[in-house]
């Protein structure tokens, strides 16, 4: 017998019925794996095309630049430069998640993934996280780059208290950001071209009630809508108060702990509907036929 | 007291299955009451044009679609609510498929896929190895995938199905667009991988008739959601071949065919035609037969030889499956994509399956089959 022909199996091999049988830690392991094995496009993506370097890093690099020359000329207080330096970086993290996590799984359907990936044994949140984890180590990579060209050539000086609390809301931030990012994923399949549409029509609406460029207290009770509902903005205005501790900074928002638990909730949330939402798709694909026939 | 033995499942169960599309303006029935029974080990095939249903019904098995109505078991395993234990020992491979990531390499991509399927990293990798090997892709398994040719990408692909050895493998047109080497490569693979370990299932869709007759053990022929007929291809072949036909080549016959239409059991005797043979002015005299049986044969060379007759050649018409889908459906296969509406060329070397709603609407305006009357077979043999 060939070698290549010889059974191969996760679990007991012998008959069908024992190979369909997993034990638990079989079950977790191909979930562990696939979040690993999915990861790792995207990360050896970042390696293998170089454009990325003149498009994520140096054309958003560019528009922090503008604001720091406004914020400049308008004679501002100089942690402005250090706000909008920490909004063009955090930038790279939610163009990721909105056109690259949201609008994934419809590119894997029309590429004829998805098919597979429902058809093969692990569970498909799997895939998801995998996605969120490598997008978000090729994002971190650009957003790193960006912060230190920026801190070094705009001499932006840091002053961090409370090191692990910061730690902490930049962890929860990217949790609740791709957590997000995992939702839309299902609803951009379910609408396909529109959502791009969506996107597009969104995309600067909220980059300013973000706060990307500004503090985001600044715009009042919309600043205060966007921080109980955009990860961005809550995220970015906790991580500027503990990063420039001790600064003017504009009064209007909540306190970083009390930003890191409305995190805590969004990143909950957003990981249950995004379960929900790709269950709910399994059952609509292969009730209606969605995943299986591409003109649907 | 006797112990009861444990019955096996078999290998794919599928009972009164249908499939309706909701379209607009009209729904569209894509499977119209399926029943299909294939026993373990088995290399079963579904032969019929594009939109009769074929890959609906695999989506199907696949878990991927649910039934409008009946059951479908694969091993055992209920396709509607037992889709973990069915997805652990089954998989797919479809013709034309593109999937992956352009930028990865053969191997990286094959061994993501092994990620997929619970094999540790280092397994991963060595099954990786021994697959590409196997098909023939070791000069490209640094290549990236974007790179890769047609006939190139569906090797790829064939090795992808194989990642987790599954006991059953389904293949949608899996020579769909290859040319003739890579597609005698699929089978010869397929053939030799399921020879390896007995019980290891495979179900086949393809609208190549040689394919199916190849490769299939046995076939079913489906039109427009249906199974018309279901056997080996022989079983198939005497549908449409009541009598036995022969072609022969003789030295000379003195009194043309006229006392060959005699002999017993013969039921047609005619000369076709006489012509020199070899350039050697040798004197050839061609003779169709048609038989009750081949037994008739023997009475046939008997007389032959009594009248001082040599048989230079004897050779007997087969018909293929393309006849008998002719007889099954009142049309022949190039007639029923045509009718089907499909862009594909005619060797079948097509971007993209046509098995949706709309091209199943589109077949649904098809002339009707013959009458079940001109059938008689039919029933004993679906």
């Amino acid at each position: 017998m060939a070698a290549w022909t010889r059974r191969v199996a996760v679990g007991p091999a012998d008959s069908p019925a024992a190979s369909a049988t997993w034990f638990r830690r079989q079950v977790l392991a191909t979930d562990l794996r696939t979040i690993v094995g999915r990861a790792y496009p995207r990360v050896r993506g970042m390696v293998r095309e170089r454009s990325w370097l003149f498009f994520e890093i140096l054309l958003p690099f560019l528009a922090t630049s503008t604001f720091v020359f406004v914020y400049r000329a308008l004679r501002a207080p100089p942690e402005y430069v250090g706000f909008v330096v920490l909004g063009g970086a955090m930038t790279a993290f939610w163009l990721n998640v909105i056109w690259m996590m949201a609008s994934q799984l419809w590119w894997e359907k029309s590429q004829g993934n998805l098919e597979l990936y429902f058809a093969a044994p692990m569970n498909i949140m799997s895939v998801l996280i995998g996605m969120a984890i490598g997008g978000l180590i090729l994002s971190s990579s650009r957003a790193f780059v960006v912060l230190v060209i920026a801190t070094e050539i705009y001499g932006v000086s840091f002053a961090v208290d409370q090191w692990l609390l910061l730690a902490l809301v930049f962890g929860l931030t990217l949790a609740a950001l791709y957590g997000l990012g995992m939702a839309l994923a299902s609803l951009f399949l379910m609408w396909g071209r529109e959502a791009f549409h969506l996107t597009q029509l969104l995309q600067e609406p909220i980059y300013f009630v973000s706060g990307l460029n500004f503090p985001v207290g600044r715009l009042g009770f919309i600043g205060a809508l966007a921080i109980a509902l955009l990860p961005l903005a809550v995220g970015l205005d906790a991580m500027r108060q503990l990063a420039f501790a001790g600064s003017d900074y504009p009064k209007g928002t909540p306190p970083p702990v009390i930003e890191a638990l409305i995190l805590v909730a969004m990143t909950v949330i957003s990981l249950l509907l995004a379960r929900w939402m790709l269950r709910t798709l399994e059952r609509l694909a292969r009730r209606e036929g969605r995943l299986s026939v591409r003109w649907q | 007291m006797s112990a009861a033995t444990p019955v096996e499942p078999l290998a794919i169960d599928v009972r009164g299955v249908r499939r309706i599309y909701k379209a607009k303006p009209n729904p569209v029935v894509a499977l119209d009451g399926i029943d299909l029974q294939v026993e373990p080990g088995e290399l079963f095939g579904l032969l019929g044009p594009n939109g009769a249903g074929k890959t609906t019904l695999i989506k199907i098995l696949t878990t991927l679609l649910l039934p409008s109505e009946g059951t479908a078991r694969v091993f055992g395993f209920d396709v509607m609510t037992q889709t973990k234990e069915l997805r652990r020992i089954m998989n797919m491979v479809a013709g034309g498929e593109q999937s992956g990531y352009g930028i990865l390499t053969v191997r990286e991509q094959l061994w993501m896929f092994s990620q997929f399927y619970g094999l540790g990293t280092r397994e991963g990798w060595r099954r990786v190895d021994e697959l590409i090997d196997a098909i023939g892709l070791g000069e490209q398994r640094r290549q990236r995938v974007s790179m890769l040719s047609t006939g190139e990408r569906q090797k790829m692909n064939f090795a992808r199905g194989l990642l987790n050895d599954p006991w059953i493998f389904f293949l949608d047109e899996p020579t769909l667009g290859l040319d003739v080497s890579a597609a005698r490569s699929v089978r010869e693979l397929l053939v030799e991988w399921k020879a390896a370990v007995p019980g290891r299932t495979i179900l086949l869709t393809t609208h190549y008739m040689a394919e199916a007759d190849e490769l299939c053990e046995r076939i079913a022929i489906v039109d427009h959601g249906r199974i018309l007929a279901i056997g080996t291809p022989a079983e198939l072949r005497r549908r449409v071949q009541r009598e036995s036909i022969f072609r022969l080549e003789l030295d000379r016959l003195e009194d043309g065919s006229r006392s060959l239409a005699r002999l017993p059991g013969v039921v047609s005797a005619s000369t076709a035609a006489a012509g020199e043979s070899n350039g050697h002015e040798r004197q050839t005299v061609v003779v169709n037969l048609v038989l009750e049986n081949d037994a008739a044969l023997g009475g046939v060379v008997s007389a032959l030889s009594g009248v001082g007759a040599s048989i230079r050649a004897l050779r007997k018409s087969e018909p293929s499956l393309e006849d008998v889908f002719v007889e099954l459906v009142g049309r022949g296969f190039d007639d029923a994509d045509q009718a089907v509406g499909t862009d594909e060329s005619p060797n079948g070397d097509s971007a993209g399956r046509s098995d949706t709603p709309q091209a199943d609407q589109r077949s649904a305006e098809r002339p009707a089959a013959r009458p079940h009357g001109e059938h008689a077979e039919e029933e004993e043999l679906v």
